[in-house]
Order: C-alpha cells, then structure tokens, then sequence
C-alpha cells in the first residue's frame, strides 16, 4: 500500500509519520507513536473512548484519517499532566471517583478539559450536556459530573489566587 | 472496521479539487467533516479510491452577513453555526436545530455542506434547508451552478449533485418570526425518530407567511407545501395547527427501524409538527 | 523504650485506612494519565494481528471457503479455517456449560457473526483487508430466531451434530433444538396449591436479549515461545486461571507451560467470562507462525458474536389468600441460548441460579422448571452484572408481586412487606432449596418508603392522574418499587464448579522485613478497585496500612489459583480468603510477638497494630517490629519470614438484598420518559469502602436504566441483528441519566469472615425491576398488567395506544 507523509504536533512533540493515508488517527497515536492512553471504544464515533485534542478542539480520533491532521496541534491525555504534577482534572477524578475500570478515562477527561475551557462555570446539566459525547459503562456519570463541577471550581479558585498575586 | 485503501488528496482550490473529481468519477469522493462518510468506509459499504480533502480550500469556509443575507461555506463545522452570535441573531433556528445533532465532538467536525450534500435522510441540516428556503451553489467541471435545497433531494443518498460537482455553499434569507426545531430521539448522538422545522410569520394573530420542513419521515426531507399553503393567510388556533398538522403528517413517509414501526413514527411526526408550530406560534 | 507518646488506637486504626474508609483507590494515577495497561496496548515484538471472516447469514451450509486471494496479498500471512484446525482437534472447543461450540464453521454457521476463518496479517489493515478477500459460498437454510418455534415438529434441525443424541449434559433432550429440562422445587405440591388457591396471578414475563457490552471489546495477544515451550496470553480474561486449565485441557500444552494474563479490563459485566473463538485462533496462529498474534474485536463483533445475556420467557402463576398471603409460586422459562449452550454458570446449575426466583418472600411451596432450546442467535447466556439469572429470577418475582397485588386490589408496598421474610427467619431456607444467610427486609422496606414519602409520592401520582383523565396533561406518573434478594459469592465447591474446577479463591500475602506487603489473589478486577478494597481488608486484619501493601492479580505464574470475577464472587469468596490468609499472618505475629516480649500467647490481645500484653498497655510489639523480627531472629519453634495463604471455600452463598424506588413520569403521546426520582437502599453486609459501593451503586442503576429502558440485541426474522451498533444498541450518555441517591442499612453476613456480602451486581437486579415496575405503575390505573421490556420510545407508546390512551 502507497504510504505517505503526515506531521504533526503531538503533546508538544513534532512528529512525522509515513503511513498510509486510510490510517485512522487513532492507530497513529497509539500504533505509531505509542500514545496509548486514547482508546477505541466503539470505532463508529459514539464513544468517545478515542477523544482528543486536535487544534483546540475535542474530537474522536476514531473517525479522523491521520492524513486529515497534517500539520495539527494534538494534545493527548498523556500531554496534560505529569507524574508529578496531575492536571486539576485528572485530580478531581481520582478525588471523586469519577473512573472504574478507567478504560473511558482518557476520553472523559480530555473532553472535560476543553470543555471547561469553553465553559469555565458550567451547571450541573451543561456539563452533562458537554460530556454527552463520552459513554461511561461503570460509573453512571454522577461521579464524573462531580469531578468536572470540583474541577472547575478549583480552576477558578485558583485563577483567582493567581490574579491576587498580580495584583 | 477498518476502510479499504485509497489515495489521499487535499487540493487548496475548487478548480483543483473539482479536476481530481473529474479525472476519477464516481471511484472519487469529497470528504469534509467525515463523520458520515468514514464510518460507511469503516463497513466497506462503499469503495473510494480517491479521498479529496476540503479543509484547505479557504473559500469554502465562514459565515457570511451581509442585510438579510446569509452565505455559509460548505466547511463551517457545526460548532461554527452554534456559536457564531450574528448567525443566531439573523437565523437562530440554525442553532436550535445544530445543537440537537449529534453530540459535542461530532459538531466540533461535522460540516453543513457534508450534512447537506451526503443526501442521508436522518440528517437534520437538509430539512432545516428545506425550512429556510436555502440555495446550494455546486462547483463542477461545467462551471458554478445553483440548485434549490428544495429541488435537491431526488431519493436517499441520490441528490441532484453530479459527480463531479462540489458543493461550495449554502445561501438563504434571514427568516422573519417565530421558530422552532423539535426531535425527537432516543439519546444524544441517535438521529431523529421524528423531527420538524417550522418558521412562523405572524401579523395580528394571522399567519402572513410561514414554512415546515421534516426530517428522516421520508426517504428525502419533506417540505410541506400543503400545510404552508393551509396556514397563510389564517387566524391561528389550536385547530388550525391541528389540521396543519394532520396535513404534514400526511406527507410523510417514514421507514420502520429499531426506533419504531411506521404508525407510531407518523404519530409522533404528528406531536413534534405540532410542538414545533406552537413553540414558533410563541416566538412570533 | 518509648519517649514519643503513642497515639491512640482510634489514631493509629485511622491511619491504617482500613475497613469502612472510603478510601481513594490506587488505580486511578495511572488510569487518569492514560498509563492503564489494556490488551489491545500490549505490544511485542514481531507481533502478527488477526481478525475473522464471519458469516453475513443466519443459518445455512458452507459450499465452499476460497482462500486463494487473500493469501496472495502481501502482508497476509495465513488464513485459517476448520480443516486446518480439526488435524489439532480445535474446530470444536468445549463450552462451560456441557456443550461443545465450533471454532471455526465447520460444515454450517448457525447465527450471523459466527467466525468462518481467521486471517492473519502485518497489522489489522492487511487483515482487513485479507478478510473482505475470503470468499465463502453459503447454501441458506431455514432460520429460528423465535424459542417457542424451536421445537416445533417441522423445525430445522440446527445442531446436526447431535441431533440424534438423547442425552445432553443435563439429561434427556427431548427435540434436535431441545438442551435440557432442568427442575427445582415441589411440583405435585405447587400445583395443588395453585388448585386451591382463594387468588392465582397468572403471567408471561420476557426479559429480552441484552449484551454487557463493556466499553473495551474482547481481545487477546497469544505469545508461543517454541525455544522455552512456553505459551503466554494476555487477555480480557475474567478468570484467568480457569483459562488455563482450559487451554490446557483443549490444546494438550501441559499447564506449568501456560502462562495467563489478565492486564486492566476496561469492564466485563460478565461479557469477559466465556472462552471464545479469537482466544483460540490467536493461540493457535501463534503456534502456527511462532510470533505473537493480537486479536481485538470491534464492537460490531462484539454485540453480534461475543456472549450476550438474559432471553429468558418466564411464565409464572403465584397464588395468595384473599388477605394477600402468598402460598405458592410456580414458574415455567423457555431459554433461547442460541446456536451453542455456551452459558456460563456452575455446572449443576443449568439455568444458574433461577431458583432464587421465591425473591424476598416467604413463600411456602414453589416449582420452577427450565428448558433451554437452540436458535439461529449467538450463543452466550453469561451473567451480565448478575449472578447467575438472578436478574431474571428477581425481575420475574418482582413483575408476579406487581400482578398478584393488582389482582388482589393492594398496594403491591403492603403485599411486600406482608410477605418479607422476617428477620427472626435467618438463616432461611427456601422452598427451592437455598440458604438465605441474613438480612432484615423489613428495616430496610420501611426505612426505604420513609425516606421517597411513599405516601406524598401516591398522592402526587393521583393528582397528575387526575390533570390527565381530565385533558390538561397528556403525562403519567409511575411509581416503580422493588425489593431484591440476590445469592452471590459462588460458591461452595460441594455445589459449585465450571468444568468441574471447585469455585473456592485464593489469597497469598508476604509480609516484607521492614513491614510492608504484597498480596497476591485468585480472582482479577475488572475495574472494581481491588488493589484499593483488599487492602483495605487487609489492612484491618493485619494492622499494616493499606498503601504499605501492594495488591496483584491476574497472572497465574504468581497469584494462587482462583475462579475470576463474576457473580459479585470478589469479595464473598476472594475478600474471605484474604481475611484468612490475614488471619494467619496475624497467629504467626502473635507467636513471634510473645517471643520477643518474653509471655505466653495467650497473655497477649491485638490492638490495631500491634500485639499488647494483658495488662501491660507500654509492653507491645508492633506488626513492623514483629515484621522485621521474623526476618532477623531466631525463633525457637517457629519458622522464618511472614507469609501465608488460604484457599477460601465458602460454606454457604451470601445473599446481598436491598429496596429500590423509581419515579418515572411518561409522555403518553411520545412514549419517552423521563427519571424524576431513583432511590436505592443497599445491605451488602459490612461495608468495605463506601465510597467504591456507591459508585457501584451509580453504575449498575444506568446499566439497569439502559436495559429496561431501550438496550437489547434484536433480530429480524432472518436472523440479522438490527443492533449491531451503538446508535442503536442502547448505551445512556450523561444527558439520559439521572442522578441517584444511594442508602444502605447493613446486617453483616454471619459465615463471611468480615460479615460482606458483595454489592457489584445488586443494583443491576434491582434497578432493573424498579424502572420496570416504573412503567408497568404509570399505566396500572388503565388496566395494564403486563408489557415486554425494553420499554423503549415506541413500545411504551404502543402501551398507551394498545390501553386507547391515544386519540
């Protein structure tokens, strides 16, 4: 099968690939560049398993071709956080059980991610609203809704303290 | 689920893309947001040797206002139409309508003209077309040409687009009153069990224009021609929207599928008309 | 020795972090940082992947498999089907259930998905694409898709295999399409009963087809090292060591040569119990090839092929006085298992556990009688977030207490809590035959109607009944009560066995020198946060904090032998063997502690963390102290190091139990409805970590929504499944699910060593008769007795058309 070139940034990291361009973005990051936190769920774009970051905004690497991402700004679930230092988010998770078996986790989180930042002081129902692309078989979402909403709150608690600072 | 092999184009003009389509037939296709069309590749229902990607072709994106007219390029996403605030001033069923398709990622992808050109009678976007009267400009090898949204539709999946046209725009008048789209469905991301537009222009308690358009109740949008020409010109009341209704019902078509069989799809086609009518009756 | 004043107990049993904590699990850093380790990120090197040709049809003879194309493309490297697995005697594999299912298609495929061959390629592109190669001529034959036209005399015969054996591993099969009759209870009394009876209910209840469809599919990586013998399999294994001694059994490959492991499971439900096809071709391709060879299935394949649950048609009659005594129950179930018995329950239990079907309730006398039958459908029957059919027998007792109170003219409330079981009855026996151990149903019933204002809830329902009689609404109110007895924790190996393995787990735990451990178990999680709660149980038991001990499971090279996760077994049967195991640990401490301190063993009592001398609260030794000595003295009479083990064999079930409550208020005209209340009480028995119980609690309610309200695998006619997806496969999102609110009252099990009971699976089985019952009460006042679940848009809709609710 012909192969052709794709770059991108992934996690702050250039890439180039030489794939064949029916590679579903997916496979690119966990195949390729072993990012393997994205997962496939349902591989029809319902999941949402597969969600990540892609210029700024959240989509489902499982119905994207690699060669659809030339030249875009990937952030994965592994690009967030560090060991040391988790994102608010991943925090809030582990704080409130907002994960099981974790096999949504990756996906739940980096739509929560941009979510908040679309939406920094959500209800209860946008929130749910602004996960409703993400399935969750283990937790019925009560936990996850909790993280988000503590998330976001600490976000903002924490912008505040910064801006006191600058002041 | 995984699609056969193709070659991948991502031309940054019309002309060229439109050169590719012509060089390739039917054995080519456009793919704009994908979220259609990959997952038909995913089962092998189709087979496409030549992938051409719109996103690098500059004029097919944005919103453009100008008076009471409206211009979408055919690769705004979703997400473009929802929150883009001078769209919702001149047209704000277009965002009542997009927020009801499919789900957040989906949106931040999916496009109006891949929703539109694709011809899948459970999207949205072409009844909502049906709805605002809209015009589609295709780009082919015999030059530009414009199609009413109306006019476009011939089957499922069969459309009055040659295979070697692009669609590059959509195109329609502010509408004037009140609004509604109303679906139903069976949870976020499921397409419409039944689902209408309705566009209401009321002076003094009669309709002074009005327009209703369907979705997935036939195997093409449905624009109901009849149930218009019974609201112009009348005093509303619950028993006109009522044989309004009836009439709209009446030119559905629908399929039974796991959402149900055809009796129950008209009679919630029936409730959702009616829903619509009166929530845009209250908006007027 | 001591100048820092030690902290008190309460301090110290604090910091121990033990039972009753919540506890925040271990799992989640990794998990949150996308570092989880699931099947399909399993990487090795020169690593082939495969994938299946399966069958477009239902039912119908294979002419022909033409390979040639595909071998021919690059990057396939084989293609297997029947005739190369038959020479090995692996085109047939034994089922759990008694029964034996093909591999591959040998001769015929008798559903559709059913894996024809297997192809192997560089990666799942090559394969895809070797796959839409394969070419397989079918000669249709005629489909059953329907359990009660199975048996019918002019059926097609579709398991020609054995259609002339009479008997089948459960006793006489009476028809070709016929697996077995299997009998509980007290038939001539029933029946007498149900003769005499002042008031008989009588009643079809269908809990249809459904599939656990966890969010991560079945997959495995199968590694034949041909220069040391030795086979590894990474898998979605939810009993990895009976996948062993499976493989074992079936490949002929000695078992000390059979490596199985389970890494993180992205969610079972009981979809990850069976052995399937892809487990075996993968095993064999690796063989064949001598490199590893990955197969993950789609999730297509996974609702059409892997195990699905439920398909029980359970016909009841239950009699009562006039007063609303019940004084018998009787229960026939067609169960459509599809093409293979391939259902996973104990083996002497053929229908699993359906004879838990007397409920909550003392009832006298009960006969209950299942025949299982061949269809054109997958096979499967695994316990999806149940025990074995305990779902089906507790939704069908449920849906009889329903009919029974409408027939009677009562509150179905007060018809519950006339017949509970009384506290004073535990332990219980059954008229079919089980041992409840504890429980107090009316405590919680009561505690349950108090906390909704059962009363308000009534008065509110007839006040929306009466806006719409009257036209200013078109919305029903329904009210959905339950009440559950579960029978988890198989089991008793004297009655409980898979392939004849005794159902008993195993806990292994070393103490390290300076006082942390590892403990190493049987069974495996499938997102359940066992590294989190055994610990816990732990901890408690051996006075070392939770974070100072690992937990691992999932490996059979280094965890003791036990029988998986399934049937809410975790904590019943593996928690108990750890509390054992602890125990044991804890005796040797108390040895090496009277050493050390210079008394006798009985002088010393265990506080916490540390053995104390009677009397003397400054003489002790601490479980670190005592840690550190039995790797560094001599101890007369005592061996060194701290280790221990136990093989736990549960001496009876636990039977977990609760009360749920459902509001739920219907458009009549759209058939959608919308949650407004869900309340679920739990009794689990002691509570290992209430913040991973409720979560359970949360989980379990939306599968159960999901189930009730919309989630099945259908069928046309011709055997095509029509939810082959999931857009149509029903699986709620955050929007479509309610928030809950979760209690508990706790009467600890008197045979477990910590008194738990498991709660896993609880809030599938009774959620799923509230939201039932939910739909079912909306329409009670317009005569409705009974209506197929799932209660999707459209059925509920057809309720209130079929009721004239319509105009």
């Amino acid at each position: 099968m012909e192969k052709i070139n794709v770059s991108m940034k992934v996690n702050g990291k250039d890439e180039n690939l030489n794939v064949e361009p029916r590679t579903l973005l997916v496979h690119a990051l966990r195949e390729h560049l072993e990012y393997t936190g994205a997962h496939i769920g349902c591989s029809s774009s319902h999941c949402g398993a597969c969600t990540v970051d892609l210029n700024g905004k959240s989509v489902k690497s499982c119905t994207i071709f690699a060669p659809q991402a030339e030249g875009a700004e990937i952030l994965t679930v592994e690009g967030i956080g560090t060991p040391d230092k988790l994102h608010v988010i991943q925090e809030m998770f582990k704080e409130h059980h907002g994960l099981q078996c974790g096999y949504c986790t990756p996906g739940m989180i980096m739509r929560s991610y941009r979510f908040l930042q679309e939406n920094p002081n959500p209800t209860e129902e946008e929130v749910r609203f602004g996960i409703s692309g993400n399935l969750c078989r283990c937790t019925g979402y009560q936990n996850i809704v909790k993280s988000i909403m503590a998330a976001a709150k600490k976000i903002n608690e924490e912008a505040k303290v910064e801006e006191k600072e600058i002041a | 689920m995984i699609p056969s092999a193709f070659k991948f184009y991502k031309p940054n003009s019309i002309e060229k893309a439109v050169s590719i389509m012509k060089d390739f037939g039917d054995e080519a296709r456009v793919i704009a947001g994908g979220h259609s069309l990959i997952p038909v590749m995913k089962q092998r229902l189709t087979d496409i040797k030549h992938l051409i990607d719109l996103s690098a072709i500059k004029e097919l994106k944005g919103i453009n206002i100008s008076g009471k007219s409206i211009s979408i390029g055919a690769m705004t996403t979703q997400v473009e139409l929802i929150t883009n605030e001078n769209l919702f001033k001149s047209a704000p069923v277009i965002r009542e309508a997009s927020l009801q398709i499919a789900d957040p990622q989906v949106r931040n992808l999916g496009t109006i003209g891949g929703n539109v050109a694709n011809g899948d009678p459970a999207n949205d976007m072409p009844g909502l077309m049906q709805l605002l009267d809209a015009t589609y400009k295709l780009s082919g090898t015999n030059g530009v040409r414009e199609v009413k949204a109306r006019e476009f539709y011939e089957a499922a999946y069969f459309t009055a687009r040659e295979d070697d046209e692009i669609l590059i725009s959509i195109s329609f008048d502010a509408p004037i009153g009140g609004y509604a789209y109303e679906k139903q469905k069976r949870k976020i991301g499921d397409y419409a069990t039944a689902a209408a537009g309705v566009i209401l222009n009321v002076d003094k308690g009669v309709c002074s224009s009005a327009s209703i358009a369907l979705t997935n109740l036939s195997d093409t949008p449905v624009y109901c021609y009849e149930a218009v020409g019974l609201l112009t010109g009348k005093k509303i009341d619950d028993n006109l929207l009522s044989q309004v209704t009836k009439s709209c019902v009446e030119q559905s078509d629908p399929v039974a599928d796991q959402r149900g069989p055809v009796e129950f799809k008209k009679y919630v086609a029936g409730v959702v008309i009616n829903k619509a009518l009166k929530r845009a009756f209250e908006r007027s | 020795m001591d100048d820092v004043k030690t902290p008190s107990s309460e301090e110290r049993k604090s910091a121990l972090s033990g039972l009753g904590t919540s506890r925040k699990r271990v799992e989640d850093a990794r998990f949150t940082q996308g570092k989880g380790n699931y099947v399909d990120d399993i990487k090795l090197k020169g690593m082939l992947f495969g994938d299946f040709v399966r069958s477009p049809v239902a039912h119908a003879k294979i002419k022909k498999i033409d390979t040639t194309a595909a071998l021919a493309l690059p990057g396939v490297h084989a293609v297997l089907t029947a005739a190369d697995l038959e020479p090995l005697g692996l085109h047939w594999m034994p089922t759990l259930a008694g029964d034996k299912q093909m591999v591959l298609a040998d001769g015929k495929v008798l559903f559709q998905g059913q894996e024809v061959a297997f192809v192997v390629g560089d990666d799942r592109y090559a394969v895809s694409d070797g796959v839409a190669l394969v070419e397989v001529e079918y000669d249709e034959l005629p489909v059953v898709t329907d359990p009660f036209k199975a048996e019918m005399e002019n059926a097609p015969v579709l398991r020609e295999d054995i259609a002339d054996q009479k008997e089948g591993a459960h006793g006489p099969r009476r028809h070709p399409n016929h697996i077995f009759t299997w009998e509980s209870g007290d038939k001539e009394g029933t029946n007498k009963v149900l003769d005499e009876a002042e008031v008989v209910a009588d009643e079809m209840v269908y809990y249809h087809r459904t599939h656990p469809c966890p969010l991560e599919t079945c997959g495995c990586v199968a590694s034949m090292d041909k220069v040391n013998g030795k086979l590894t399999v990474w898998g979605t294994f939810q009993a990895p060591h009976a996948v062993r001694t499976v493989a074992s059994l079936i490949s002929s490959i000695p078992e000390h040569n059979i490596r199985i492991i389970s890494p993180d499971i992205g969610g079972g439900f009981g979809n990850k119990v069976g052995v399937y096809p892809g487990y075996v071709c993968a095993i064999v391709a690796s063989i064949v090839t001598g490199v590893p060879i990955k197969w993950v299935e789609d999730r297509m394949d996974n609702l059409m092929a892997t195990a699905f649950a439920r398909d029980y048609w359970m016909h009841g009659k239950i009699s009562a006085t006039k007063e609303g005594k019940i004084t018998g129950l009787w229960c026939h179930t067609t169960a459509d298992h599809g093409a293979f018995d391939a259902c996973a329950d104990p083996t002497k239990f053929p229908a699993g556990f359906m004879n838990i079907c007397t409920g909550s309730y003392d009832i006298p006398v009960a006969y209950l009688a299942v025949d299982g039958v061949y269809t054109n459908k997958a096979p499967g029957g695994v316990a999806y977030r149940c025990s074995f059919r305990v779902t089906e027998a507790s939704y069908f007792i449920e849906r009889m207490i329903e009919v029974l109170a409408l027939k009677l003219g009562m509150d179905s409330a007060e018809l519950r809590s006339k017949n509970f079981i009384k506290k004073e009855q535990f332990p219980y026996t059954s008229a079919l035959g089980w041992e409840y151990d504890s429980g107090d149903y009316h405590k919680a019933w009561d505690k349950a109607l108090e906390a909704v204002n059962y009363k308000k809830l009534r008065e509110d329902q007839a006040k929306q009944l009466e806006l719409f009689k009257s036209g200013k609404s078109r919305k029903l109110i329904g009210i959905g009560l339950s009440h559950f007895t579960e029978i988890v924790g198989a089991g008793p190996v004297k009655n409980c066995d898979i392939l004849g393995l005794g159902m008993f787990d195993a806990c292994e735990i070393r103490i390290h020198p300076t006082g942390s451990a590892i403990a190493r178990l049987g069974t495996i999680s499938q997102g359940q946060g066992h590294a989190t709660t055994f610990a816990q149980i732990l901890a408690s038991e051996i006075g070392i904090p939770a974070s100072d001990i690992t937990l691992e499971e999932g490996d059979t090279d280094t965890a003791p032998y036990g029988l998986g996760t399934y049937g809410s077994r975790s904590t019943p049967v593996a928690g108990a063997a750890t509390a054992m195991a602890g125990r044991k640990i804890r005796a040797k401490a108390q040895m090496i502690a009277a050493y050390l301190l210079e008394v006798h063993d009985d002088d010393l009592e265990w506080d916490v963390d540390r053995f104390v001398v009677k009397g003397a609260p400054d003489k002790f030794k601490t479980m670190k102290e005592i840690a550190f000595a039995s790797y560094n003295q001599a101890i007369p009479g005592v061996e060194p190091g701290l280790e221990a083990v136990s093989y736990y064999d549960p001496p009876n079930m636990t039977y977990p139990n609760g009360a749920y409550i459902c509001v739920m208020e219907i458009d009549v005209d759209t058939g959608v409805s919308e949650i407004k209340k869900v309340y679920a009480l739990d009794d689990c028995g002691t509570r290992i970590n209430p913040m991973i119980i409720e979560g359970q609690v949360h989980g379990g309610l939306t599968e159960a929504l999901a189930i009730s309200m919309g989630q099945e695998i259908a069928y046309d006619e011709q055997g095509n499944v029509m939810t082959g997806t999931l857009m149509d496969f029903f699986v709620p999102t955050a929007w479509e699910t309610p928030n809950y609110e979760t209690d508990f009252t706790e009467t600890p099990s008197p045979h477990h060593p910590i008194g738990a009971k498991g709660v896993g699976e609880s809030p599938n089985v009774g959620g799923v008769s509230a939201f039932s019952n939910a739909v079912h009460d909306a329409f009670k006042p317009f005569g409705l007795t009974q209506a197929h679940m799932p209660h999707d848009h459209w059925r509920v809709w057809k309720i209130a058309k079929d009721l004239g609710l319509h105009n």
